[in-house]
């Protein structure tokens, strides 16, 4: 536990000292800031739409975030030769791996933290109003997703070699699984035969982070959130999804030779 | 009586890579590798570019799997993570986090080794003071010159206190100062009783420190021995001797090179 920790430390150092942290960081801060702050026609919906405009944002910027910053992490190790005085000490892969994991899902949960507070701040100054529960259950299954996100970019860095592949693939298979995969039980519906059964496999395999991401839609329209079974066991779901992504990048990595 | 008993060994080691320039598709790295290296020895690896020395070291240090045969660090398989407990290894090429300093790094390998944090602490000092960096002790190691990293990379490989330093080609790429302060380092080290592995092509320098050196060549041992024995059995300086083992004759070189040019 003590490794594991001690190396998710050195990955939180690195974001922190890295500019390109904070440039997508202020970006997002000052977008929301921005559209938080204009009045268009005096309309007091126009907040919920602004609000729906900020969270998409967040999770784009989130998405970004943790995918580059796990991407790059193995391939830098071995580029830098980092991985070698490393690994020549009492330190197992699996360790590297669950270290790496954990840097990259704790710096997603603090920026993202901040980027929830931010436009909850933004937010209650428009509305006069913040429903802390509702923020507070909807940061819990963003940073939940991010988790499923940041072990298949981890994933991903041990099958791909370049991290540029590896990003883009990350990113592409992550908004397609957001925007896509809630309609592809009714895809299935309507196909006959083996490619309707392979579409609906597809539907129960893929990790729904569709789920979190339409949680937006409570903050928005200032619906009641759904119960704490139900976030629990979504968070359950991402929690072992995650898990299941990290084991198959071990097998992988386990045994890989690593040549000086 | 005690028999004394590596602290190093390895057991007909054989490591194959598959390549598409072989014959069959398959070079051999390292063809049935024994050595045995005991505590308190300085003992250099010594083999042309390509012989297989780091292809040994990588497996010592758990990187490449053997293809067969064994090895051992502490008696432990060297499969297992636990055996790499009081080893310190220094790279050929040294790299580091770059954007921490030589003081947070320390205090990073230190953490893995769980060495309690008073005793950490004084650790860091200790090293730090070896290697002399202990006034660059709180710069990020992207400012360091070479020399200094490569220095900061002895220091990792001493946080723990190690029994045996594995070090890759310690002073390749050094100037001739820096060279002299990690040869001085080693030098201290094998007074306080530590046992080095190490590789180098800088024969007069395995000449000056080393007890005993293995000779590899193609994968193959050619010879084991100690420096003196080798030196007085050839009648010449180690150099000499290491390119009649590994077969090299200078007199043919030249004269192949005096018809190319004719």
């Amino acid at each position: 536990m003590n490794t594991i920790h001690a190396i998710a430390i050195v990955v939180l150092k690195e974001m922190i000292r890295r500019k390109d942290f904070y440039v997508l960081f202020i970006l997002t801060a000052l977008i929301t800031l921005l559209m938080g702050s204009i009045n268009i026609f005096n309309d007091a919906s126009i907040a919920g739409y602004l609000k729906e405009l900020a969270l998409l944002l967040v999770w784009i910027s989130s998405l970004v975030m943790a995918i580059t910053t796990t991407a790059r992490q193995l391939h830098a190790e071995k580029e830098l030769r980092t991985i070698f005085p490393l690994l020549a000490k009492p330190v197992s892969r699996a360790q590297l791996l669950l270290g790496k994991f954990a840097g990259c899902w704790i710096a997603c949960g603090v920026s993202l933290f901040v980027f929830y507070l931010f436009l909850g701040i933004v937010a209650a100054s428009r509305e006069h109003s913040l429903d802390v529960g509702a923020y507070t259950v909807a940061f819990l299954l963003h940073w939940g997703a991010l988790a499923v996100v940041v072990a298949m970019a981890l994933l991903g860095s041990v099958v791909f070699a370049a991290p540029s592949s590896n990003g883009t693939i990350c990113f592409i298979v992550a908004v397609g699984i957001l925007v896509l995969a809630r309609h592809l039980n009714t895809v299935a519906l309507q196909m006959d035969g083996v490619m309707g059964k392979i579409t609906y496999a597809i539907y129960y395999l893929l990790p729904r982070l569709d789920w979190a991401f339409s949680v937006r839609q409570f903050l928005i329209f200032h619906d009641p959130m759904p119960g704490f079974a139900v976030w629990a066991q979504a968070l359950l779901f991402y929690g072992s999804y995650s898990a299941l992504l990290i084991l198959a990048a071990w097998l992988l990595f386990r045994r890989r030779a690593l040549t000086t | 009586m005690n028999i004394v008993q590596p602290i190093l060994k390895t057991e007909n080691l054989r490591v194959e890579f598959r390549s598409k320039d072989a014959p069959g598709g398959v070079k051999v790295a390292l063809q049935g590798l024994n050595l045995a290296v005991f505590p308190g020895e300085v003992f250099g690896f010594l083999g042309p570019n390509g012989a297989g020395k780091t292809t040994t070291m990588n497996v010592l240090l758990g990187f490449v799997n053997a293809t067969a045969g064994d090895a051992f660090l502490f008696g432990e398989n060297v499969r297992e993570p636990i055996a790499r407990q009081r080893i310190g290894y220094l790279p050929e090429l040294t790299y580091y986090y770059k954007f921490l300093t030589a003081e947070e790094l320390l205090r990073f390998y230190a953490r893995i080794f769980n060495i309690p944090k008073a005793e950490r602490e004084k650790r860091i000092d200790a090293v730090l003071k070896l290697v002399e960096l202990d006034h660059a002790r709180k710069r990020q190691i992207k400012t360091y010159s070479k020399g200094m990293q490569q220095r900061a990379g002895l220091a990792q490989a001493l946080i723990n206190n190690p029994d045996l330093l594995i070090l890759d080609e310690p002073t390749s790429g050094l100037d001739p100062i820096g060279r002299m302060k990690v040869r001085e380092i080693i030098q201290r080290l094998k007074n306080e009783g530590k046992t080095v592995f190490f590789s180098s092509h800088e024969l007069g320098e395995v000449e000056t420190i080393c007890d005993r050196v293995a000779i590899l060549h193609q994968g193959e041992l050619k010879r084991e021995g100690r420096v003196a024995d080798i030196v007085r059995e050839y009648n010449c300086d180690l150099e000499q001797a290491f390119l009649r083992i590994i077969g090299f004759m200078p007199q043919a070189a030249d004269s192949a090179l005096v018809s190319k040019a004719a």
